[in-house]
């Protein structure tokens, strides 16, 4: 297809490298140096893509991170959702298609929905998929509501990647103001960042034919560019958009033009000593009816296709204005061959300096758009004249418009500085400073090249000691520019039939606005929510200055009375990729691991997260097992032979100092202190509120030296909690933390045979029941290994937990693995200990610790110390209990028929009723011993119910159970201690 | 993300540092508070809008825990730890 819209010449593309892409399955060309946008509008397609809600056709708008209406989805290697085809440079092969239409963007059947639309006003969702559930309409309304489709695959090639940076200066946009604060501040030697939204520097200057020192303006761009990319002190990161402007200065950039191709995108977090924000301006769009046909186009978008991409977007133009900017672009319209029929501008009177650029032209001031011909492309327009009365129609093919322009507070709002509205610019200007950070230029509402470039040396040479502003002593002279504007935020709307857009990117019309206000929204905030005015892609680029002056006059306030909403970040659409950097699958929480995790793999183990993100086997299951036949026999091994566990994620840690003791008084319920070294006692910590935290063991080394243990996935959060007392609440105790989870592994050997096992093992311990009594340790050998044998239980059997080094710990696993062939050892996984501690009805966080019990309510009052004055926890608990309110209690619960599971976490209700529970199923597993289900249940008042029957009430049953004492094995402990 | 003053590490990122609240009153003495105080002691937690001392643990570094005030509402740190070596 011809490139009938292409200039001949002019233009920052290079003619010489022709482009071909793909678009809607059509191959069309373009050049080096377009953007999609460009080289659409050069191959003359009007309609790029159908709007959200009415399926109206749109077409190109703006030029650049403004636009609201051509979204694009971006196919094959480049796949990615919503593409605003402004902001896609043009690549050989690059291959797009329009959204939010089917069955195509030139016939679209969601376009029915214009009829509709006295149906759907603003709110319509939240008044109407509400009956009988939201879950009816969600899987509909969320395939609408995403727009494009997402990459169903990542990219096939290359990574993305993240950066940390530090730096003096970080300057934002590469227009005037920041080039010049670049270059002056680089000259002092200072290490500068200098980030850019657009694929190339200059901003405004790429497309207003400036001149700077009787030159060409980009002259001077480019001279300013050479110099600074030869400074080693400078990085300059173009085709990058600062996004994100956090706490303390920290800025995210998204770096898209990676020198290195393997890198897709680059995401940098720099945090700067100041952040000089020059993000210039960004036009605001005027509000008439019919302003989103095809042909409707911001006036500086027009200018930049025609001067920097050489396209020209029509042929027949009429301009509608409030403001003088649109003046200066006559020259560059008329030098491209565009017919200027009128220039519709709202202001009585006009200076006569700015129209001195329009001479020749036919100026029709005081004068409005009272409406747009045309569906898919303008074909004319209705010109109203408040001077005579009179209507005329207009034939053309473009509309250019302007309402002034808004200075970029996106960032400056992000740092959490204030906006002010300016009468003068009839927009919102930075007011207040709270981090180190300072505007200049059009972003703070300065709009004239001359003025921009004296304000930013007078802020640049103020920041710098004499010495180093000697290196910038450079003159620059430029154009004379003027502004000024007479701010109209919409054409007269109050009867208007046709539908006038404020968003056009979420179609909110002026209808939508009034029924905000008239059903009571009026506070900026909810208007945006009721509406959806300004959310969205482009979160109201162009449009929502226009809804805040819109509520302004039809609330009869000032703008700044009505605020602005909450700029937030990103100030563009950032991609997944690019926020995670090499974070991805395995890389975003690694898994821990012991040294029997391979071991574990190898023998086909099921693994799972056991908390704190540590791998565990589940079980082992054998050829043709299932999972309850695997956790039956290894259960039954432990009860009647011998098992072997890794116990080596338990939380580990070596408290050593003078006053050790009295710090583990303070934070376990019972008494420690009086342990002799070589034994330990199991004790429970509770938080200051009086509810359980952990559990554990402790055990006394010597004098001033102990050790404990913690559960796996708390082991963090405890090492926090003991530092932080002795921080804050008892920095007077001598006790030093270390925490040695990682120095110690350890295999538990449990059964009872575990003792006959570890004399074939071999040792020089001595393990007679007498000499080594439960809960007392040994240090010596275990097969040669030095080891830390510990007599505790987690299972209710005679049990050996042989810490070693972890350099021994996988040689420690095959021994024994080795040894107990005789014995037919099996190991055990997490799913067997489950059920050997239900059995023996010992507590479990996550199970029967849920944060809301404390001792007295799992039965364990033989735990609370009645002989210390204090530890953590205990006022709290007698307080609790003083209120005499009912506890839920941990009781035993037996299926009344045997052979059916009650599943963990099953209500229980009265008499199975359907009312209020009455506590909860914690656990419930098959018991290898007692040939049947057994569960454990947090009761009210379950100590006293022993005997009685509860009722688990399901969905679709009821399963009666009988309480009992929560022991449904060896209840007196004699094997533990066997 | 706020940049914290750690006593020994000096400036690092948030991402090291765990939040350990804001700093409350002194935990009374159990055996001589009344009900009301106990109560108010574990409850009563500092929520201005504006300067707050609040506790941080450099977990994901030395394992210091220290005292910073902080401005909620501009994130401005306006006293940091004696420095310490």
């Amino acid at each position: 297809m011809k490139s009938h819209n292409r200039l001949k010449a002019g233009g920052r593309i290079d003619r010489s490298k022709r482009l071909s892409f793909n678009f809607n399955g059509k191959i069309y060309y373009g050049f080096e140096g377009d953007t999609l946008a460009s080289a659409m509008l050069a191959n003359g397609l009007n309609v790029i893509s159908r709007s959200f809600k009415y399926h109206r056709p749109r077409g190109i708008i703006g030029s650049g991170v403004e636009d609201p209406a051509s979204l694009v989805e971006l196919l094959d290697e480049e796949a990615s959702g919503n593409n605003l085809s402004t902001n896609v440079k043009l690549k050989e092969g690059l291959s797009a298609k329009s959204i939010n239409c089917w069955p195509s963007v030139d016939f679209d059947f969601g376009a029915i929905t214009q009829y509709f639309e006295k149906f759907i006003p603003a709110g319509f969702y939240y008044k109407t998929f509400k009956w009988p559930t939201w879950h009816l309409f969600e899987p509909l309304i969320r395939v609408a509501a995403g727009l494009a489709n997402a990459p169903k695959m990542p990219p096939k090639s290359g990574h993305f990647e993240s950066r940390n940076a530090h730096t003096d200066y970080l300057i934002i946009g590469a227009g005037p103001a920041g080039l010049l604060a670049t270059l002056i501040a680089a000259r002092s030697g200072a290490n500068v960042f200098l980030v850019d939204q657009n694929t190339e520097a200059g901003g405004s200057l790429l497309s207003l034919n400036l001149s700077i020192n009787k030159r060409p303006a980009m002259d001077w761009v480019d001279g300013v560019i050479k110099e600074i990319s030869a400074m080693s002190n400078v990085t300059h990161l173009q085709d990058s958009t600062a996004w994100a402007y956090r706490e303390h200065n920290l800025v995210v950039v998204n770096e898209r033009e990676v020198e290195n191709a393997s890198i897709i995108e680059r995401s940098w977090r720099i945090r700067a000593k100041k952040v000089i924000i020059a993000t210039g301006a960004i036009e605001r769009s005027l509000v008439f009816p019919n302003n989103d046909r095809p042909g409707v186009m911001l006036a500086s978008a027009v200018q930049t296709f025609v001067s920097r991409y050489a396209v020209k977007p029509g042929e027949n133009l009429v301009i509608f204005t409030n403001n003088d900017s649109v003046y200066s672009y006559i020259k560059d319209f008329k030098r491209a061959g565009i017919n200027i029929l009128a220039i519709v501008d709202s202001r009585k009177t006009i200076e006569s300096d700015v129209l001195d650029y329009a001479a020749d032209e036919r100026v029709i001031p005081y004068s409005i758009i009272k409406n747009v011909n045309g569906y898919k492309k303008v074909n004319s327009v209705v010109v109203e004249s408040f001077g005579d009365n009179g209507l005329e129609i207009i034939s053309c093919d473009l509309l250019a418009h302007s309402g002034g322009w808004n200075p970029a507070v996106h960032l400056h709002s992000q740092s959490r500085g204030t906006v002010s509205f300016d009468e003068k610019i009839a927009a919102f200007i930075p007011d207040q400073y709270v981090q180190s950070a300072i505007n200049i230029g059009a972003c703070n509402g300065n709009f004239n090249l001359r003025e921009i470039f004296d304000e930013t040396k007078l802020f640049m040479l103020g920041q710098l000691s004499a010495s180093k502003q000697m290196v910038y002593e450079e003159k620059l002279e430029c154009n004379k520019q003027m502004y000024s504007i007479e701010a109209l935020w919409s054409t007269d709307l109050l009867n208007e039939k046709n539908k006038a857009f404020f968003d056009i990117q979420n179609d909110v019309t002026h209808h939508d606005i009034q029924l905000a206000l008239r059903e009571g929204f009026s506070n900026i905030e909810h208007v945006k929510r009721y509406t959806t005015g300004g959310m969205g892609f482009d979160q109201g680029k162009t449009g929502n200055v226009n809804i805040i002056g819109a509520i302004a006059d039809l609330e009869g306030i000032g703008l700044n009375d009505v605020g602005t909403t909450t700029f937030r970040s990103p100030f563009t659409p950032i991609s997944f990729g690019s926020i995670s950097g090499v974070r991805e699958g395995a890389v975003v929480l690694p898994f821990r691991h012991t040294p029997v995790t391979k071991w574990n793999l190898e023998k086909g183990a099921f693994m799972y997260e056991a908390g704190a993100r540590w791998r565990r086997p589940g079980y082992f299951p054998r050829d043709g097992e299932s999972f309850q036949e695997a956790v039956n026999r290894e259960c039954h091994a432990v009860r009647t032979g011998v098992g072997v566990y890794d116990g080596s994620p338990l939380g580990k840690f070596e408290l050593k100092g003078e006053n050790v003791g009295e710090f583990l008084d303070l934070i376990y319920t019972n008494m420690m202190s009086s342990l002799l070294p070589g034994n330990g006692r199991y004790g429970l910590m509770l938080t200051d509120d009086g509810l359980i935290f952990d559990d554990g063991v402790a055990f006394r080394i010597d004098q001033h030296r102990w050790f404990i243990s913690t559960s796996s996935g708390h082991s963090d959060s405890v090492n926090q909690h003991m530092q932080k007392i002795l921080a804050f609440d008892r920095p007077d105790l001598d006790v030093k933390i270390t925490n040695i989870t990682n120095q110690w592994n350890n295999a538990t050997v449990c059964g009872p045979l575990a003792r006959k096992l570890l004399q074939k093992l071999g040792t020089n311990i001595d393990l007679g029941n007498s000499s080594f009594p439960f809960m007392t340790f040994r240090e010596g050998k275990i097969a040669n290994i030095p080891a830390r044998v510990i007599r505790v239980s987690f299972t209710g059997e005679l049990s050996f937990e042989i810490n070693v080094s972890p350099r021994n710990m996988l040689t420690l696993w095959e021994k024994i693995i080795k040894a107990g062939a005789e014995f037919d050892i099996l190991p055990v996984g997490s799913e067997a200990s489950h059920v050997l501690r239900v059995e023996k009805g010992f507590l479990s966080l996550g199970h029967e610790v849920d944060g809301t019990v404390d001792p007295y309510d799992l039965g364990m009052n033989w735990v609370m110390s009645k002989k210390k004055i204090d530890f953590i926890g205990k006022r709290s608990v007698h307080l609790r209990r003083s209120s005499g309110i009912v506890r839920r209690e941990l009781v035993g619960l037996l299926p009344t028929n045997p052979d059916e599971a009650i599943p963990e976490g099953a209500p229980l209700t009265p008499k199975g009723k359907k009312v209020a529970t009455e506590g909860f199923t914690t656990a419930c597993v098959w018991s290898v011993v007692n040939n049947r289900w057994v569960g454990l249940a947090l009761l009210e008042n379950g100590h006293s119910r022993h005997g009685e029957e509860a009722y688990v009430r399901l969905k679709n049953k009821i399963i009666k159970a009988e309480i009992t004492r929560p022991v449904f094995h060896d209840p007196d402990g004699k094997l533990l201690r066997s | 993300m706020l940049l914290i003053k750690c006593p020994f590490c000096k400036n690092r990122n948030e991402t090291e540092f765990v939040y350990g609240g804001p700093v409350g009153a002194n935990r009374p003495d159990p055996t001589r508070a009344s009900d009301e105080e106990w109560v108010d002691f574990l409850t009563m937690v500092p929520n201005p809008t504006g300067p707050v001392h609040e506790r941080w643990w450099h977990a994901r570094g030395c394992g210091e825990w220290f005292i910073i005030c902080r401005d909620t509402v501009t994130h401005e740190i306006l006293e940091t730890p004696i420095e310490k070596s």
